[in-house]
């Protein structure tokens, strides 16, 4: 069973989730959405138990869930880390600062780390260019972002919530 | 019919309204490129490449979504539509890994085709991004290569629309998207059940067969033809390379619409496989030996001399095939008959529709499915019972399944939760051989409640008030207890089925192979009838066929009380008619059916057997029976492609040629007599059966002029009135349905329109009666038996395809998690199991589908179900209770 999902929450699930909308119009993506909302992604054991219970199958299912970038597989990080790689942050090399991230965090681009702290998200331009290149952190905005800033930055994060 | 005026490029047309833009532009062959379209799917319109210029509109349209609307003027090849098909094969070939010199589909893809068409230059004019994606080749039959997608989404749409599996779809979006299986799991993860009708629709390289032989497409010939194994009589184009079977393309139309399934598609590779018997073999001292095709004639010759004058004819027997063609089966009927003078001859449908040939010829005239396989998607209810049509018809489970999708309802009565009982209105999980308590308790309902058709009772038929008395007198609690379902389930079946106005009924050995098997036949006639569903389009009986020619090995006589077409052999007229057409007398006394064949030979009253195309050692009931009985005859002939467990006891065996090296025709489960067509010379020495028949009929002195197959159905129709307007010229493209009483009929789409073929449709008392084997306390558990998708019969072909014996290698049981922990076994365990008859091994499979106390075994294995099985009859028509027998789990091995 998933780590995120745990068996007697598929229960809830389907009382409180799943007999709820199965007779309306399209259940699917009310049922997907409420998934991501109770437990911050839609996992493949969502999916399989929702596949069995509403009789659609899970090639339909993940191809929704793959299909909208609103869900995930797995419940993103504590913080959403991301360098922006709009033109002008691109220009000022931000492509080597995502390597440095990925490096640091181990894990890449559009994934999440290991210990659940960071999730590394595709951002593109945030509209302030002539800060350049920029990193977000959640709603914390970075500007004139150098290599060298991004241990600190991390460190700052990781600090908070992050203990396991 | 609303008539709308278009024009097309130059042409002016005035055309029935209701078509997209594309439909009438191949009405006018024109030829618009597509990747994407399929007349049989709702056309999406993603592929781009069949826009089309409308005047006044200022964009391209897609024309396979575009409904046409009067007064349209449509360019199909202005410049500005060639530019725009150009750049959509440019962004195209972008992505693509562009490697057609090593590409298995080089010479087969549409993406090639068209950019030599559309004069793409070599350099692209986009340098896209090429997607980096893994193979999937999970699969035992075919691969995935995401990156030779184009995204055209048939194969979902065919697997999802036409298959009903959905097994594909497409993951991610955008420049990510890619078909798969769910959470990119490979295929063999998935519920995909190998049909391959998605390799079958892919324009390009990204669904290909995994082939073991090189071939290119341009040194291959095609040979449309019917497919060998089960009775939906698919068409297919078999792919050669020379001499070797390299593919099979599903045809087009009528029945299969294009569909094939895993035994159609892929399990050929029996054709030229190296085990097929090149040359007559005689056995001495115990081993075979080589010999000349003369030297096998003149044994047999001496032999049959030597026997019938010692004891006579009545000692002969002869096994006809449901798998040869309709010619071999009548010369082969004919050789018994006319040339040896007894009508010992018989064949497999003993085993299978007996049971349906002698109820449903009482009750209504004709023992056939009286619907025809394109109905099946038109019926508004359908009723399975005893019959697993998704594994056992697959391509009518398809298009049960499509009816399903459209709206009818199904109700699903069986002992195990079979495919279509997962998404079933009702599923009744009856106990084996309980049919008839449930059909009466279901007729009880419907009268009760007023749901029957009253004026179609009084009008055609006959027997109904004695009938009510014995459905009155069900007990409707009762009844649900023997059947261990609720009863409440039965009202719910009942009320769906009397509700539909085109109700089908699907039906199988689940109800045929019974000791009741006859009763449990008439049972569903009565049902049909109380509710006026026979005789009308889309509304009947349909007992499915098992076999591509089971059909037409009984139209042509291969019974022993019938010649062709059913006509008595103790009818006088029928009986003189034959006696002039082949110059000899002929015997007036119905011969012995199979299981008193094999009870002759073991009691020394059958002397000489001949059997083409039959493996008896493992198909029929209590094996060690069988071998004794065949071990006991003084001479054994058995005609066939490989050394089947049943040659191996054989005399002399003659190597017989493939459906893929001779022409003939079989009759498929809707009555379509249709073509077969050698696309390949045969194999080794070995001969067409109708050729050997012939040539044995002459050496033992009977003067039969060797004919053609065609000349053989020529000689068919004069004296068969309901294949009398069959002949080659009006079957080579469509087949015939019989009856087609002669050169102008059309031919029968469904049987008993407006008058049965008896006159009127007659109901018959049935009460129940209980199997002849129950379990108790020695043999406590009850046993039935089925086929599984992959194999067909004795697997004697489909065993020869590696691919299939991987996913399903060995014999298996199916039993309840309770069942398994009563005795201690785990699933994929093996096990010893027994019956009264006999043991045998089988790997363990737990599963909810069947009920506690009950045992599931596919019959496919020598030495495995049949070892156990009951060998009762029933007393009409002499099936035997394959269904139904007590068994005991000796204990894990």
């Amino acid at each position: 069973m998933s780590i995120y999902v745990l068996e007697e929450q598929l229960n809830e699930f389907k009382i409180e989730v799943i007999d709820k909308y199965r007779d309306t119009k399209s259940p699917l993506m009310q049922i997907l959405q409420e998934s991501q909302k109770r437990y911050g992604c839609v996992p493949v054991e969502v999916q399989e138990f929702i596949s069995k219970e509403m009789n659609i199958t899970t090639a339909k299912i993940n191809g929704v869930v793959s299909f909208y970038s609103m869900f995930s597989l797995k419940p993103s990080g504590r913080h959403i880390l991301g360098v922006c790689t709009g033109t002008a942050c691109y220009v000022k090399g931000a492509s080597r600062l995502v390597e440095r991230v990925e490096a640091l965090l181990d894990t890449e681009y559009g994934s999440t780390t290991e210990d659940g702290c960071f999730t590394l998200a595709h951002t593109r331009c945030v509209g302030d260019c002539a800060q350049a290149p920029v990193i977000m952190v959640n709603d914390e905005f970075n500007g004139k972002v150098t290599s060298d800033d991004i241990p600190k930055i991390i460190a700052r994060h990781r600090g908070k919530n992050c203990k396991k | 019919m609303k008539m709308i005026n278009l024009k097309i490029n130059d042409q002016e047309i005035v055309v029935e309204a209701g078509k997209n833009i594309l439909d009438y532009c191949v009405e006018l062959g024109i030829d618009i490129p597509t990747f994407c379209h399929d007349e049989r799917i709702k056309s999406e319109g993603a592929c781009r490449m069949c826009v089309v210029e409308v005047k006044g509109i200022n964009r391209l349209l897609a024309s396979c979504a575009t409904p046409a609307t009067d007064g349209m003027e449509i360019k199909t090849h202005s410049p500005e539509v060639m530019e725009a098909r150009k750049d959509v094969l440019e962004l195209t070939w972008a992505s693509h890994p562009n490697d057609c010199v090593v590409c298995d589909a080089n010479g087969d893809c549409k993406l090639q085709d068209y950019s030599y068409e559309y004069n793409l230059t070599s350099i692209p004019e986009y340098d896209g991004h090429k997607r980096n994606f893994s193979i999937d080749d999970s699969n035992k039959f075919f691969y995935i290569d995401p990156e030779k997608c184009i995204l055209c989404g048939k194969c979902v749409y065919v697997c999802k629309d036409l298959q009903g599996v959905e097994a594909l779809g497409f993951n991610q979006r955008g420049h990510d998207t890619f078909i798969s299986f769910a959470f990119d799991n490979g295929m063999e993860q998935s519920n995909c059940v190998s049909c391959g009708n998605c390799v079958s629709v892919c324009p390009t390289g990204a669904l290909m067969e995994k082939s073991n032989v090189m071939f290119r497409s341009w040194e291959t010939k095609k040979t449309r033809t019917t497919c060998p194994y089960c009775g939906v009589g698919c068409q297919f184009d078999i792919v050669t390379k020379g001499e070797q079977v390299v593919r099979i393309d599903p045809a087009p139309g009528t029945p299969n619409e294009g569909l094939l399934c895993v035994k159609g598609k892929f399990a050929y590779k029996f054709i030229n496989h190296k085990g097929r018997l090149t040359s007559p073999l005689i056995k001495e001292n115990g081993e075979f030996r080589e010999a000349s095709w003369d030297e096998a004639y003149d044994l047999i010759a001496s032999k049959y001399t030597e026997l019938n004058n010692k004891y006579g004819s009545a000692t002969f027997a002869g096994l006809a095939s449901a798998k040869c063609t309709n010619e071999e089966n009548y010369m082969f009927q004919k050789l018994f008959r006319a040339a040896i003078g007894t009508n010992n001859v018989d064949h497999c449908a003993r085993l299978c529709h007996a049971s349906t040939v002698a109820g449903l010829a009482t009750t209504l005239g004709s023992g056939a499915m009286t619907n025809s396989i394109a109905e099946v998607k038109d019926h508004d209810v359908i009723f399975v019972i005893g019959s697993n049509t998704t594994e056992t018809h697959p391509v009518i489970g398809s298009f049960m399944k499509q009816a399903i999708a459209k709206g009818s309802k199904i109700i699903v009565a069986d002992p195990r939760e079979i495919e279509l009982a997962e998404g079933a209105d009702v599923f009744l999980k009856i106990l084996p051989g309980t049919n008839v308590p449930l059909l009466n308790a279901m007729m009880k309902v419907i009268y009760n409640e007023n749901l029957h058709d009253i004026d179609y009772i009084s009008e055609r038929t006959e027997n109904f008030e004695t009938t009510l008395e014995t459905i009155q007198n069900t007990d409707i609690e009762e009844a649900a207890e023997i059947c261990g379902i609720d009863a409440e389930d039965i009202r719910k079946a009942a009320r769906i089925y009397a509700a539909g106005n085109k109700a089908g009924i699907y039906y199988a050995m689940g109800i045929t192979q019974h000791s009741q098997g006859t009763n449990n036949v008439k049972s569903i006639a009565n049902l049909a009838l109380l509710c006026g569903n026979v005789g009308i389009e889309s509304g009947g009986i349909n007992p499915l066929r098992g076999q591509n020619n089971v059909q037409g090995a009984c139209d042509m006589g291969g019974l022993p009380d019938v010649f062709p077409g059913y006509q008595k052999v103790f009818n006088d007229e029928a009986r003189a008619k034959f006696e002039k057409a082949w110059g000899v007398k002929l015997d007036n006394k119905v011969g012995l059916s199979l299981p008193h064949v094999l009870d002759g030979a073991y009691e020394d009253q059958i002397r000489f057997l001949y059997i083409m195309g039959e493996n008896p050692v493992v198909s029929d009931p209590d094996t060690t029976h069988v071998k004794k009985s065949l071990d006991n005859l003084d001479f054994l002939i058995v005609q066939d492609l490989f050394m089947t467990e049943t040659a191996e006891m054989a005399d002399v065996i003659l190597p017989a040629s493939s459906y893929a090296e001779k022409e003939g025709t079989f009759t498929n489960t809707e009555r379509r007599v249709q073509m077969i067509r050698p696309a390949i010379k045969p194999v080794g020495d070995s001969k067409a059966d109708y050729i050997i028949i012939q040539e044995i009929m002459n050496k033992i002195g009977y003067n039969q002029p060797i004919l053609t197959p065609s000349e053989i159905m020529d000689e068919v129709a004069t004296l068969t009135p309901i294949y009398g307007g069959v002949s080659y010229d009006r079957i080579q493209e469509l087949g015939l349905q019989w009856p087609v009483l002669d050169h102008n009929h059309p031919g029968t789409k469904y049987l008993h329109k407006d008058k049965f073929a008896r006159g009127l449709g007659l109901f018959s008392e049935v009460e129940f009666a209980e199997a002849k084997e129950l379990p108790d306390e020695n043999f406590p558990i009850v046993l039935t038996t089925g086929r599984v998708l992959y194999h067909f019969h004795t697997i004697s072909m489909t065993g020869k395809n590696e691919e299939i014996n991987e996913i399903v290698p060995e014999n298996f049981i199916e039993i309840s998690p309770k069942t398994a922990e009563s005795y201690k076994l785990k699933h994929m365990d093996h096990a010893s199991i027994s019956s009264r008859r006999g043991t045998t091994k089988a790997v363990v499979h737990v599963t909810d589908k069947i009920g506690d106390g009950v045992m599931f075994m596919p019959f496919h294995f020598a030495d495995g179900a049949n070892m156990l099985t009951n060998t009762e009859l029933d007393a009409t028509c002499n099936i035997p209770e394959l269904k139904v027998c007590a068994v005991q789990i000796d204990g894990k091995l």
